[in-house]
This record gives C-alpha cells, structure tokens and sequence, in this order.
C-alpha cells in the first residue's frame, strides 16, 4: 500500500485541508492570464504575418516612370506574353490619382503631378524573374519589377520580431510562475516545519512528505489557472467581439485556428504541471538539508 | 568495548553502540562528549542528570535527530554515524520517541497522530483501526478519539505522544520525561505499559528526573549524564551491569 492511499483513510487533515493559498492562487492566476494573453496575441500576429506574407508571396508590380508612360499598352503586352506570369493588369491612372488624392487632395488631380504607370502581376511559382524583367525592359528600358513581399519585408520583420516578444514574454511568465511556487512553497515547508519534523522522526520519508506537499500545490496551481484562464478567456472573447472568436477569428481580422486554441488551452496545463515539478524540486532539495 | 549484558533470558545483542562520541551544535562547545557506552536488546535504562547534562542531545542521537560531530554510533546493527539518510527512515520506523514537548500535530485528531506511524509504515487501514483504538482504550483516551491536541490537557497530550510511540510496538523505545505531564497512577500505567513492551523485546530508555519512577523500577540500568559525559564511579558505563534484583532472577 502506497503512503497517498493510505493517507486517504482519514487524516488528509495533515496539512489544513480545504484552504487555498490565496496569493499563490492569485499569481498563478495573474501569470496564466499574463501567458494566455501575450500567447494568444503572439500567435494572431503569427497568423497576420502568414496571411500577408502568403497574400503577396507571388506578387510583383511592374513600374514604368511618368515619363514613359505612353509605353505601358507594350509593356503590358510583354509582361502577358512572358512564360511564368499568371495574370498581369495596368492600373488605371484614375485610381492611382484617387489613392494618392487621400494625402495630396485636390492637387493630386493635378496633371502637373507626374504619375507612374504600374502593372500589378501574378508569376507562377518558380517563375524566372530576370527573364520577365529583361522581356519588359526591352520594350521599356525604364522600367523595373518589385517584389511585393520585399516592399512588406520590413513589416514581415517587425511581426517576426513581435512573435518572439511574445514567446520570451511566455516563457518570462513561466519563469516568474516557478519563482513564485518556488517561494510559495519555502513558506509552506516553513509553516509546517515542525510537522516536518515529527513526521521525518516517525520515518516518513521524504517522498512520502514531498507528495503532502505536492498536492497543496497542485491545488492552489490548478486554482490559479482556472481563474486566470477564464478571465483570459472573457478579455479574449471581449476583444474578439465575442463570436468572432468561436467562429475562430480574433478581433475580426486574424484568425485564431482549432490548433491555436488547443494550445492556448494547454498552457494552463503547463502552467500546472510547471507549478508541481517545481514544487517537488524545490521540497526535495529543501528536505535534503535536514537529517 | 565490553560484550552486551545479559538480562536474565538470554545474552542479549548490542542494539546501540556509542564508540567516543561527541556532540556540537555549530561552532559551540561541545554538548556530549567522549559518550561510549553499548545498549543491550532488550534492556531497560533510565537516562538521569542535571537539567543542562544534555540528556535530550543524548536521547536526540538515539533517536536520529542528530548525527554525532565525531565518534561513531551503531544501531541495530549498522554504523549511521555518516550513512545516506535515505537509510533513517527505515531505522527510524523501529524507534517510538516521546517528545518531552509532546510534538503531536496539531491538525491532526487523537486517532490520526496516534494512527500518523502505522500509516507511514504502509498498514493495512483495517489493522490501523483496531490497533489504534486499543491503544487510545489503554491510554484511557477511547472517548477522546476525535479530540484535537488543542483541546486536550497535558496529561492527555502526553498520553496520545506515548500512545503514539508505542503503537508500532519499536525495537527501541525513548521517552524523555515521559511521566512530567501526567498524574501518578497514570505515570505508574506507562511504566507498566515501558515493562510490558520491554517484556516483548523492546529496548527502553528513558530521560527522567523522576526517582520515583526509577525506584519502582528496580531491574532497570542507570545511566548519569553530568556535563557532556556519562559519570559513573561505579565503572558501569561502557555496560552498565545487572542489577541485583536482575541478577538474583537470572
């Protein structure tokens, strides 16, 4: 018979029972809304990162100079005639002077203002480049192809760079949740000390002791994490306009998929399990220093 | 060191060997020293002295609370003077201890601490009922089951630490001041229950003031600590001898 079986036959009182440690249930719970949180936005701007990355992958932009306008119609005509490229379209000089009417207003109508032509094209994957640009500058020797996706490189970088903002800011929470069990549970192994001590003197090894304790932990960890789960959950669906969120979509724009949520559902989990080890750790090498 | 001492029955093991041992808490002076002395299965002894002679640091090394800062100890045995202390808890599941301070655990009823060691030692829940509530009838403490250590009086106290020591039936008893808390009828119920367990095998050794309960227990061996150091000018300390009335019944 194992000590926990026995030890469910009456005296689960060894240690007060029923009462939660209140402020390590509440730093858990602060820290398992902290990581849900910064998870959850690490992971949209995942997502935002793919979907503009795979939205522009195969996307270039021929631009002919003001000055050379009057050849787009051949340089239209190249870039459909170049192997490689699935549709090519000019836009019109209209919604070009539209757009930019949005900063430069009335004057942006202004045939003084020297306006670019641009054919937006779409290559097949693998498509060779510096063919389909050699093609165009032959009719057009001003001209020049851009990459979309090198335009948005810097962007791509920065929700890069925020992805793993967001990672060290998890595991940061982590670490600070380990550290509070860690103190956490020095304290419990200071308030029951003398308990420690009887029970060591009666034989009780320190496994048998270390799973006492365990337990309380686990409890107050388990505790925590429900509660910093729903508050997360609730700030979650509040941000994602409610349904938004459950038809698996975060604030409206960038999905969260069944993958993503199944992780995010797994952190508290970790945060559990993190919480037990820890505390097992730290109640071994603490008993380890008395007889 | 001398051979173990017969007690009348038999000739009787060694079950604690003291070989040159010395105590010191941190960087003070020594509390025991130069202790070597050999405790027979079986054998009954009172542990006596001034307050201050260090007979609980004495009782502390018996029952593995401590380790000795030099000298070596064996008991049952073993040499645990520097053992792995993943060895004490077996060791320390032969011995009972009452704490002079009672040490019950104050979340825990009556019935549980006095249940705490054959819970520990994995028994069957079944014979940790029965066993338990004989031990608590004997201490008179039956209807005191579910009594917190709060509610009871020293007395009673005492009575589940001892209930509590005893309930395993240890190969090694040590009780310091064993009899400060209770009444005498009930002190004079202890030293019956001491007899009967040394009367099964148990060695047992106790810390007291109390030459009342050493006179009523003539068979028992007599040890003094003064200062640090077993005194006997008798030359009985590496082994005390049998007393008279123990030698006339061999």
């Amino acid at each position: 018979m194992t000590f926990a079986r026995a030890w469910t036959s009456g005296a689960e009182g060894l240690l007060p029972a029923g009462k939660l440690h209140a402020p390590t249930v509440a730093l858990l719970a602060i820290m398992t809304f902290v990581m849900l949180v910064v998870a959850a936005a690490g992971l949209a701007l995942a997502n935002a990162a793919g979907a503009v990355a795979g939205g522009v992958e195969n996307r270039y932009v021929v631009e002919i100079p003001a000055a050379a306008t009057p050849d787009l119609p051949r340089a239209l005509a190249a870039v459909r005639s170049a192997p490689g490229v699935r549709a090519a379209s000019a836009i019109p000089e209209s919604e070009m002077r539209a757009t930019l009417g949005r900063w430069l207003g009335e004057a942006a109508s202004s045939s003084d203002l020297p306006v670019p032509a641009l054919v937006t094209l779409e290559l097949a994957p693998g498509a060779d480049q510096g063919a389909i640009e050699a093609a165009v500058r032959r009719q057009v020797p001003s001209a020049r192809l851009l990459s979309e996706s090198g335009e948005l490189r810097p962007l791509l970088g920065s929700l890069h760079a925020l992805q793993w903002v967001a990672l060290a800011l998890v595991l940061m929470m982590a670490a600070a949740a380990a550290s509070a069990v860690v103190l956490a549970t020095r304290g419990a192994l200071d308030t029951h000390r003398t308990t420690i001590e009887i029970m060591h003197g009666i034989g009780a090894t320190d496994a048998q002791l270390s799973r006492l304790f365990e337990r309380k932990i686990a409890v107050d960890a388990i505790a925590g994490a429900v509660a910093g789960t729903v508050a997360a959950g609730i700030v979650l669906l509040l941000a994602g306009g409610g349904a938004a969120v459950l038809a698996g979509e975060l604030m409206s724009i960038v999905p969260l998929g069944a993958l993503d949520l199944a992780f995010l559902l797994l952190l508290p989990l970790a945060v559990v399990i993190l919480a037990t080890l820890v505390a097992r750790w730290t109640l071994l090498r603490a008993l380890r220093e008395t007889l | 060191m001398r051979k173990p001492a017969c007690a009348g029955r038999t000739c009787l093991a060694a079950i604690v060997q003291f070989e040159s041992v010395g105590l010191r808490y941190g960087t003070g002076a020594e509390v025991l020293r130069d202790l070597d002395f050999t405790l027979s299965q079986g054998g009954f002894y009172f542990l006596t002295g001034a307050s201050g002679a260090g007979k609980t640091s004495l009782l502390k090394l018996l029952y593995l609370a401590q380790r000795p800062t030099r000298g070596r100890i064996r008991l049952f045995g073993d040499d645990l003077s520097d053992s792995p202390r993943d060895w004490l808890p077996d060791f320390r599941r032969r011995i009972g201890v009452v704490f002079q301070d009672f040490r019950l655990i104050r979340h825990l009823s009556a019935y549980d601490n006095v249940a705490l060691p054959l819970r520990i030692a994995g028994r069957d829940p079944v014979q940790i009922d029965s066993a338990v509530g004989e031990m608590l009838d004997w201490v008179g403490l039956g209807d005191r089951a579910g009594a917190r250590p709060a509610t009871l009086s020293g007395g009673e106290q005492q009575r589940v630490a001892i209930a509590r020591a005893v309930i395993t039936q240890p190969d090694l008893l040590v009780a310091d001041e064993p009899t400060g808390n209770v009444d005498a009828e009930m002190a004079r119920r202890l030293l019956h229950l001491f007899s009967a367990l040394n009367g099964l095998g148990t060695t047992v050794v106790v810390a007291t003031h109390d030459l009342g309960l050493i006179a009523s227990n003539p068979g028992a061996e007599l040890m003094r600590l003064d200062k640090g150091a077993l005194v006997d000018p008798t030359g009985s300390l590496k082994n005390p001898p049998l007393s008279p009335q123990r030698e006339a019944g061999a």
